[in-house]
């Protein structure tokens, strides 16, 4: 049952509610550290780990917060979560640090964080809120990764920094590029999903057709009274 | 000095511009720009907030956090400012004017996360002013007029592609897109001919 639970928790972050694909949150983020795939890996794993900390802060103090004041309380935990992910970034891994520049700060102002803490970690319990941040943090970096791939590999011929063709296209490189490759993802994501929903429901009408007149077997529950 | 001034207004509406170079504030320029008259209510009210930040923020970091060595708590004190700024805006505008305040105050709110304001308010935190200009030669420190101007420009580059986006997404409507392109994907797209539009400024 919770194997089942947690599994459905992964499930909705990573493909039914996507944070980047299919509810278009955190778009700033995306589009302006996508140039390369190493940068957008990384900016989505540092989403992830404000998530994942900013969740269970959150769920351990739900009961704690007044419901008056909880966005300004959310917003100063994920700001403390972010101030300290500068200062570890600074320290250890500079080079990121210099390619995020002022999309690092701005991962306070990151909807899909305050969006998850609102909608997630205020009303469930810890060790859920920890999964949903992970699932929709890995789902956002999934997403991240895929069009910096797309238009690192486009548009300087390369895939993680890789040299792997001499044929380049400057315009996946400028802004332009971004907004094109964010919406033909955006797009062909959710062909696919809602090509893979119909036919996991069509699968599912067929299950449930075939067992005719077949006894259901009793449940072990039962048999020990 | 003019030359100066000419070059940051440029920058800030056309080839830096927020929202299509910069990519800051996308939310509310995907959100609320379904109709030109929404977009410009949310340029005013974003251009008012980013100029009173800045009002706020730039003394704030230059004259008591620098001299108190408290940089790392810039996120903090930044954030909590915007969020008490927007709320005072929204009472004064309530009490003042309740027709503004119909028209614009749905849009305060959204305005505490919107990216656009505390990113205006983290790039304007250079020591040298050709560090949020390019194209600028170095030397001209930053001071309090300068960076109130970048703001007010910044937020006029905002309500400008706020507007054209209104405007295309208006006559979008009536078009027959497929269905999977239909919504973000296809609004995405005429984005992204605008940001190709505003990169031809970036080559002057």
């Amino acid at each position: 049952m919770n194997a089942k639970k947690y599994g459905k928790i992964a499930y909705d972050g990573l493909i039914t509610n996507n944070a980047t694909f299919k509810l278009v949150l955190g778009t700033c983020a995306t589009l302006g550290m996508s140039t390369s795939a190493v940068n957008s890996f990384g900016m989505g794993i540092s989403v992830t780990v404000v998530l994942l900390l900013s969740n269970v802060i959150i769920s351990l103090l739900r009961k704690v917060i007044p419901n008056t004041v909880r966005i300004p309380a959310f917003i100063v935990i994920i700001a403390t979560m972010v101030t300290l992910l500068r200062m570890v970034l600074e320290k250890y891994i500079p080079d990121l640090y210099d390619a995020m520049g002022v999309f690092l700060p701005l991962i306070v102002v990151n909807c899909v964080i305050l969006g998850r803490a609102e909608a997630f970690a205020s009303k469930n319990p810890v060790l859920d809120s920890a999964i949903d941040g992970v699932a929709t943090g890995l789902g956002l970096t999934f997403a991240l990764t895929l069009i910096g791939v797309i238009r690192e590999f486009l548009g300087s011929g390369s895939f993680f920094g890789i040299k792997v063709m001499d044929f380049t296209i400057g315009f996946f490189t400028n802004s332009a590029g971004a907004f094109f490759v964010y919406g033909i993802c955006i797009a062909l994501f959710v062909l696919v999903t809602n090509r893979a929903e119909l036919a996991r429901r069509a699968g599912k009408a067929r299950t449930l057709r075939i067992p005719d007149g077949a006894q259901p077997l009793p449940e072990p529950g039962k048999e020990e009274n | 000095m003019a030359a100066t001034i000419l070059l940051i207004v440029i920058s800030a509406v056309f080839s830096q511009n927020f929202i299509l170079v910069k990519f800051l504030g996308i939310c509310p320029f995907l959100g609320v720009s379904k109709k030109v008259s929404s977009g410009v209510s949310m340029g005013i009210a974003v251009t008012l907030v980013m100029v009173l930040a800045t009002l706020v923020t730039w003394p704030l970091y230059t004259y008591i956090m620098v001299p108190l060595g408290i940089e790392y708590l810039e996120i903090i004190f930044f954030i909590f400012v915007i969020a008490a700024l927007v709320q005072m805006l929204e009472k004064i505008i309530e009490k003042l004017s309740p027709a503004l305040y119909r028209s614009m105050g749905i849009y305060l709110p959204l305005i505490t996360t919107n990216c656009a304001i505390l990113g205006v308010a983290e790039l304007l935190l250079v020591s040298d002013l050709s560090g949020v200009v390019p194209g600028l030669e170095a030397g001209i420190s930053m001071n309090l007029g300068f960076a109130l101007l970048y703001a007010l420009c910044a937020g006029v580059g905002f309500t400008l592609a706020m507007v054209l986006m209104g405007g295309v997404r208006e006559k979008m409507e009536k078009l027959p897109v497929a269905k999977c392109m239909k919504g973000f994907p296809i609004t995405m797209v005429a984005a992204s001919f605008m940001a190709m539009a505003f990169y031809v400024f970036a080559l002057l």
